[in-house]
């Protein structure tokens, strides 16, 4: 295996816009206010960095195509900027595209940026996607909600797990993360709720209701990434550094061969496996401090916590209605709010995961800070369960 | 010895109320009242002519990936969906049948299936191998018309050649002409009719008496001699009037199906004749006609190896599945006669390439998979590289049919989210038997119907409509597997 990145790459600075319906917030506007906040917080200015990596996914009803969205909304100095889109993973590859830039030595400071703007459809929800001109002449014409629905059928059925159960675990994953969105300023949803609301919710798609699905927010954020030597002679301590970056991404055997059983993202397992090694985790249930993973929906927390290798299989229901992720159980989830509260606006997602990781190592959390947390790690998934991109990545205190 | 070697047929599995239909129009129509009994078929959404062709091919040719027999298609009906693309060979294409078949749309007149029925029977005449006859009707209507209560939509299909044949062609006729009774111009979507009772006297009355005692003559019976006689019409107690008219005993005249599925226009009479079929015995004659732009008749007689076919369901079978559909709105929408709000979602653009559809048409119109020689694993959609994992290998797989395997629901949901025209929108990922999964939509569905693990059947449906250039697209859809129903099963709604 390559030596990968651990320790070689630090967390210069972050900005995090506020997500929500920002309805009179264009794309660019919501990229000034992450990147304003990010460069705030390194210290530095523009002619300081060195290149920039910009995610976004719908670039039709957000920025458009290319680097040029970004190079024009922040006037950076004619640097390099490249686009970067991998579904709702797009804002971890931009990550990992600066980190590896520096790690390289091809830069000594670097810019990741994702933003998508996703409330100027007319409609609430995603917009339809479209994948070429053969798939939509037999694959269905399928929503999110009804793709990731589709794991808790499989799921029920390969445990036994009943269907009530099984409707109340989610409900649990959804009332802990509007309970942490509350105390987020950020956060596009911000209301407490209860499981019987969540279990009493118009259904989406079966057996989803609406507060298992998460929020469609507009929004962006950013990282200013160097190495530790370069932070350190900028003043910086308590350095954040990059223990793991690793991307996953399907390779059809999910959906085209008849192996997989539907109850869980292959990808999810393998970038694990793979970050763990990177980070040298043997045992993550006992070293991981916090996680922020993709809640796109309440079942994918669910199955991704036996993902992550921190429930055991088929495990999860009851660990999840131990409160064993809740925000005084072990390890604490989604502690912003996660996608289902802090919002989903799609490109900035993966980096929005970072900024809370980033803030919580720093003690910068405020109303919902965590004792003493060493090490994070956020799990960023695009596409579906059948067909997917899986990113995790593990950041954590210098010396950790 | 030329005839019928094989039959089928299809209903689809909607009924609607009269009921429904005429209380809702009460208002506005209240001579209706009295037609406020039975059910009608109602083609789903999803269904149109060429669907319900191939259900009734499949009837017909059942489950045996061997279909090299069939050296035609001819596809009768008056509601072709396209009338520039062939729409048998549409047809063709999901039947997997061979690229050498000759395809042929027959339509323009009530009577198009006897029509291509007699080019079958030429051709079986000529030693032209066997030749698969298709009718099929999604009739059109206007709301609060008769017409609307009276039709029904349905399919039909009969083998006709030499081998093994179930009834033996014994003689036919046909008066061509020019009865105006109704017409619907080019373009034009609902026939405009004439008065009720000039057709009657002058034109069912006289054309198709001497289109039967031509019949009769040519096969050398007398009227008295036929078991079964089949006459379609929506006009009250024609068949029997003409029975008595041409001297039929009024105990075979077969019942028109009025009362469960209506008049379904071209494909009407061969229905009749696959459900008789099932139920005949060696020996039994059967006289066919039908009536549209003059009139048609055929004489049959079953031979002593009738009882060495079934088809695969039956129009027995399609009877009994029927659930009952009370909502008259949901009629009118998928009959295109109400424009239902659908929301920005329903804005989606669904222009097909054609270049991509015909590159990939075995996938999409036969669902044809590729089986890789190496591994045994069926892949969909065929590919160059098997998705073996560490090994893909290049260019194993071979083409394999999964249309007539049986499949199993491995995840699935039902959502409300997108824009479906019966919602909710289901659809999930199906396991074949013998390997291959597809994430695909399911079709003639209601809720506590599917589970993981439900047992599902492919059936050949319209995938999406683009209204925008007026082209369907069509691909297969699972539905749950069902078990040959109790009469009183027939009952529900979705």
């Amino acid at each position: 295996m390559a030596k990968g990145i651990k320790d070689k790459v630090a967390i210069l600075g972050m900005g995090c816009s506020k997500f929500g319906e920002r309805w009179n917030a264009s794309p660019e506007d919501l990229m000034v206010e992450a990147y304003k906040e990010a460069m705030a917080d390194a210290g530095i200015g523009a002619e300081q960095l060195d290149a920039a990596w910009f995610s976004t996914h719908m670039e039709d009803i957000g920025t458009g195509r290319g680097g040029m969205p970004m190079g024009i909304a922040l006037r950076l100095p004619n640097i390099g900027v490249t686009r970067v889109e991998n579904f709702c993973a797009g804002g971890s590859e931009a990550v990992r595209a600066a980190v590896y830039a520096v790690a390289a030595g091809a830069c000594d400071i670097a810019l990741a940026l994702g933003v998508e703007k996703l409330k100027d459809t007319g409609y609430g929800g995603l917009p339809a996607a479209t994948v070429g001109t053969y798939v939509p002449q037999w694959y269905p014409n399928a929503v999110g909600p009804a793709n990731f629905a589709q794991l808790a059928t499989a799921y029920r059925r390969k445990f036994g797990v009943d269907a009530d159960l099984l409707k109340r675990a989610m409900a649990h994953v959804s009332v802990k993360s509007h309970a942490n969105g509350a105390k987020n300023p950020k956060a596009h949803l911000r209301n407490v709720i209860t499981e019987e609301q969540a279990l009493k919710a118009p259904i989406i798609a079966e057996p989803l209701g609406l507060y298992d699905c998460c929020g469609v927010s507009d929004g962006a954020a950013a990282v200013v990434v160097t190495t530790p030597e370069i932070a350190r002679a900028l003043g910086k301590r308590d350095l954040v550094t990059f223990k793991a970056l690793q991307v996953s991404v399907s390779n059809g055997w999910e959906m085209h061969s008849n192996q997989w059983d539907g109850s869980y993202c292959h990808t999810a397992r393998i970038a694990a496996r793979r970050a763990y090694a990177e980070a040298g985790i043997c045992n993550p249930r006992e070293e991981l401090s916090l996680l922020e993973v993709h809640d796109c929906f309440s079942i994918t927390e669910l199955v991704t916590m036996e993902d992550l290798f921190l429930s055991a299989e088929g495990n999860a229901v009851k660990d999840v209605m131990d409160g064993f992720f809740d925000a005084d159980g072990k390890i604490p989830c989604q502690i912003d709010g996660g996608l289902k509260c802090f919002g989903h606006p799609i490109g900035a997602s993966g980096i929005r995961m970072l900024y809370e990781i980033y803030l919580q190592l720093q003690g910068r959390a405020e109303s919902r800070q965590l004792a003493n947390p060493k090490l994070g790690l956020t799990h960023n998934l695009g596409g579906q369960p059948s067909q997917n991109v899986c990113s995790v990545s593990i950041v954590g205190l210098e010396n950790i | 010895m030329i005839g019928i070697v094989g039959y089928g047929g299809y209903v689809p599995r909607l009924r609607l109320s009269r009921k429904a239909v005429v209380e809702a129009n009460a208002w506005f129509a209240p001579q209706f009242a009295g037609k406020a009994r039975g059910t009608r078929s109602m083609a789903n959404w999803d269904e149109d002519s060429i669907t319900m062709a191939v259900a009734a091919a499949r009837d017909c040719l059942g489950a045996d990936e061997d279909r090299s027999h069939v050296a035609a298609v001819l596809l009768a009906s008056s509601t072709l969906p396209f009338a520039e693309r062939q729409n048998a060979g549409i047809v063709r294409e999901a039947l997997t049948l061979g690229r050498n078949v000759e395809v042929m749309d027959i339509t323009g007149s009530q009577r198009s299936a006897l029509s291509a029925l007699g080019e079958a029977l030429l051709r079986a005449k000529a030693d032209a191998g066997e030749t698969l006859v298709l009718a099929a009707d999604n009739r059109e209507t206007r709301a609060a018309s008769a017409a609307e209560l009276d039709c029904g939509d349905g399919a039909a299909a009969l083998l006709i050649g030499r081998d093994k044949v179930l009834a033996e062609y014994l003689g036919s006729a046909t008066v061509s002409v020019d009865f105006v009774d109704h017409f619907r111009r080019a373009g034009e979507d609902i026939d405009y009719v004439w008065e009720e009772r000039w057709i009657r006297d002058e034109g069912v009355g006289k054309l198709v008496p001497e289109a039967i005692a031509g019949a009769l003559k040519d096969a050398g019976i007398t009227a008295e001699q036929i078991d079964h006689f089949i006459f379609p019409t929506s006009l009250q107690k024609m068949d029997v009037q003409l029975a008595k008219k041409c001297g039929i005993r009024e105990a075979a005249v077969v019942d028109g199906l009025l009362t469960q599925v209506g008049d379904t226009g071209v494909p009407h009479a061969l229905l009749l004749l696959a459900g008789i079929l099932e139920g005949a015995q060696a020996g039994q004659t059967i006289l066919l006609a039908q009536f549209g732009s003059g009139a048609q008749a055929f004489v049959f007689r079953v031979t002593a190896a009738i009882r060495s076919f079934r088809p695969r369901t039956g129009v027995s079978g399609w009877l009994l599945r029927g659930v009952e559909e009370t909502s008259y709105t949901k009629f009118l929408s998928f009959k295109e006669q109400l424009r239902l709000e659908r929301g920005m979602r329903g804005e989606q653009d669904k222009k097909t390439a054609l270049t991509t559809l015909y590159r990939h048409r075995e996938a999409i119109l036969g669902l044809v998979a590729g089986r890789c020689e190496k591994t045994g694993e069926v892949h969909f959609p065929p590919s160059r590289l098997s998705y073996t994992p560490g090994q893909p290998a290049l260019d194993t797989q071979k083409p394999y049919k999964l249309a007539e395997r049986r499949g199993e629901v491995l995840s699935w949901s039902a959502e409300y989210l997108s824009f479906s025209m019966a919602p909710p929108h289901y659809y999930g990922q199906i396991d074949f038997e013998g390997g291959g999964r597809i994430l695909m939509e399911f079709t003639d569905i209601a809720r506590g119907d599917v589970e993981s693990g439900t047992k599902m059947e492919m059936v050949f449906r319209i995938k999406d409509v683009d209204e925008v250039r007026g082209f369907n697209r069509y691909f297969w859809k699972a539905t749950p597997l069902r078990p040959q129903p109790a009469a009183s099963d027939a009952k529900g709604s979705e």
